[in-house]
């Protein structure tokens, strides 16, 4: 089984690598959304500084939000998806393989970047190590998260705006425990117990979303 | 009784049809009570006068948009896991009423914001935490209405429905936690005004009778939705053409 | 002729299909063994590739069931995948990757362990002899569909291929390279399903015949 997945995140990775415009679309969806935000409120250093983890995490999640569409619509356009669900691994395991894979893509690069966007706020330096942390727990998160909403919006027409309207309440609880460790350790509070917290998360939708994206994924291609 | 014999379509149309009415009758009962109890008998509030009483529709819809959500989510599921169409019916029947009483808990909880504090909107726990329950169930009818195929769409709909009922406590408590750190000042819906048990009695009374409306309402709609759903069926037929 | 033991039986019990509104099939019923061949025909419309895909386990019936070895193969699933081999209409091909690629990757998830030898083995004898490092994206439609179908050799294990038009977008050659693989596979005891318009010479001996109406 282990080649399998071993497999489907090496196809996913190639598929990536040969079409890397997708991929580097939503880094610069991040970036640009990053850098609107001193452009509406002010360029007040202060404020930035405040507003810093709360809208570099805002900016991650309409990001990976833009790059689900990716997950598994093209795969379901040329069949191939078909053929995942009719394979000799569980459709869960194929899922997290395809979920990893998609979070190397679309989340590990915001989480690698996000300090250097983070110093553009003067946010202090010893807490960017929190901030990138918190966006590297949150992340794959919100693309495990994410896949349920892909899964079950295969297809459809309103595709994009639909997925949004779906997968953003659910993402609610990992913004504001996201955002909320960098503020509470600019605070000087300490970040620790959210960080704690959205590991928690992340087991949690490990365990359980793939399973609900295979369940969602077989009702949308029936 | 043979509870079974009403899990068709066909035959549980009928019913609905006869249940609805009574519901309705209860419901406006049970309202006009309440509201009695809650403009005429109830104390007037020492700290903020007579403009809480909105809390006897606000609190008892609040209670009403959660509570639906999951008995959404129980029919929900249980036509996923038993493949009955009635079930999925029920769900996609009660999801607008649950849609409304979000809406009216948060029109009245502006509402009470304005004259007692100050602002129409207020980012207490329960307020926003009703605003993202509004966003569910509006992500539930915006799957079901882009979803052409019933029975898809019955199925999406419910693994959207459970996913969200697992999401809801999350959601509250990390709501609850932004808002006890970023409000320093207490201006909580939640620090409502210590019950007196008039009042408290009120918001039941009120809960009771919006409780049987949304039976009605969802009676109704599941006829609705039966009607177009089986179009094709005999017994539809026959009762499009009617008897004289 | 003997059959050789032990390749399950493919049954389908009292199926109904709805899609939507239309009521394409109802109470049908039939019974696969090793070596036989079942053809569905019917016209455009008619419900074929719901039938295929009921067979796969892909779409669910409104009404009935599929057993496999007379298990039920929504109880079984990954077991049962492992022994089938579905062809469909869409080629399950990726653009970006060659040939080549593309084949290994099917039979991985398949389950199955492949030497590119014999991966290069396939694509030859689908006619496809230099294409192994060519990304499918620059192939025309009907090698793109003979790469699909190169899976074919590559899957003698599997006792069961359900096959949705087969011979479609394929020139004289390919066809009759198609009929043999399939003539070799029920001589070796499996079960082939398949629907085509084209009436070829292995559909003619076909040993099942269900013919779908259109409603």
């Amino acid at each position: 089984m282990l080649v399998a997945l071993r497999c489907v995140i090496h196809r996913d990775l190639l598929l990536a690598a040969r079409r890397s415009s997708d991929v580097l679309t939503v880094l610069l969806f991040f970036v640009i959304v990053v850098s609107l935000f001193p452009l509406g409120v002010g360029s007040d250093p202060a404020l930035l500084r405040t507003i810093a983890p709360g809208v570099i995490w805002v900016a991650a999640l309409l990001a990976s939000m833009l790059a689900l569409q990716r997950m598994f619509a093209s795969d379901h356009a040329d069949g191939t998806l078909e053929q995942m669900l009719l394979g000799a691994t569980p459709l869960g395991m194929t899922v997290a393989a395809k979920v990893l894979a998609h979070w190397l893509v679309s989340g590990l690069p915001l989480v690698l970047i996000s300090p250097v966007l983070a110093l553009q706020f003067d946010f202090p330096r010893e807490l960017l190590g929190v901030l990138a942390l918190s966006l590297a727990l949150g992340t794959p998160v919100l693309s495990l998260i994410g896949a349920i909403g892909a899964a079950l919006t295969l297809g459809l027409r309103g595709g994009g705006a639909l997925l949004s309207l779906l997968v953003l309440p659910l993402y609610v609880p990992v913004l504001i425990i996201g955002a909320g460790s960098a503020e509470a350790a600019a605070a000087g509070i300490g970040g620790q117990a959210q960080l704690l917290l959205l590991g928690a998360f992340l087991v949690f939708a490990g365990a359980f979303a793939p399973w609900a994206t295979a369940v969602a994924l077989r009702i949308s291609v029936e | 009784m043979n509870w079974f014999k009403y899990s068709s379509p066909q035959t549980f149309f009928p019913l609905a049809g006869k249940l609805a009415p009574w519901f309705g009758a209860l419901a406006l009962v049970a309202c006009a009570a309440g509201l009695y109890i809650g403009f005429f008998r109830a104390p007037t509030d020492a700290q903020q006068g007579e403009a809480y009483r909105i809390i006897f529709i606000h609190v008892p819809a609040a209670w009403m948009s959660m509570f639906l959500y999951l008995v959404l989510a129980f029919w929900a599921g249980l036509g996923l896991v038993f493949n009955t169409r009635l079930s999925g019916m029920m769900a996609s029947a009660i999801a607008p009423t649950g849609a409304l009483f979000t809406f009216v808990a948060l029109w009245t909880g502006s509402l009470w914001g304005k004259p007692t504090w100050g602002t129409w909107w207020v980012w207490d726990a329960r307020l926003t935490s009703e605003l993202i329950l509004l966003f569910l169930y509006f992500g539930f009818m915006a799957l079901q209405a882009a979803i052409d195929d019933p029975r898809r769409a019955d199925k999406a709909g419910a693994v959207l429905a459970l996913v969200g009922v697992v999401n809801i406590p999350i959601i509250y408590f990390s709501v609850k936690w932004w808002n006890t750190l970023h409000q320093g000042a207490s201006v909580s819906l939640t620090k409502a005004p210590t019950m007196a048990a008039t009042m408290l009695t009120g918001m039941v009374v009120m809960a009771f009778g919006f409780w049987f409306y949304s039976i009605a309402a969802a009676l109704m709609r599941s006829r609705c939705i039966m009607l177009e759903r089986e179009r094709a069926s005999e017994w539809v037929v026959e009762y499009a053409e009617g008897p004289a | 002729m003997e059959k050789p033991s032990g390749i399950p039986s493919l049954e389908a019990v009292d199926l109904h299909c709805a899609r939507g509104e239309r009521r394409l099939f109802s109470a049908l019923s039939f019974t696969l063994r090793g070596g036989e061949l079942l053809r569905i025909a019917g016209a455009n419309g008619a419900g074929k590739t719901s039938l295929l895909r009921i067979a796969c386990g892909l779409l669910e019936p409104t009404l009935g069931e599929v057993r496999w070895a007379g298990e039920n193969i929504r109880r079984l699933q990954e077991e049962f995948w492992r022994q089938l081999v579905y062809i469909g209409h869409a080629n399950a091909i990726k653009d970006d990757l060659t040939a080549a690629e593309n084949l290994h990757v099917a039979c991985t998830l398949a389950g199955v362990r492949v030497q590119p030898a014999r991966i290069d083995e396939a694509l030859r004898r689908l006619g496809l002899a230099g294409c192994q490092n060519l990304p499918a994206r620059v192939l025309s439609q009907g090698q793109r569909r003979r790469v699909a179908l190169a899976r074919l050799p590559l899957s003698e294990a599997m006792p069961l291929w359900i096959l949705d038009e087969p011979f479609a977008a394929l020139d004289a050659a390919a066809v009759e390279c198609v009929q043999n693989l399939i003539a070799e596979h029920l001589s070796r005891g499996a079960g082939v399903i398949l629907t085509t318009h084209f009436e070829a010479r292995i559909t003619t001996a076909a040993t099942l015949r269900i013919d779908l109406e259109a409603s």
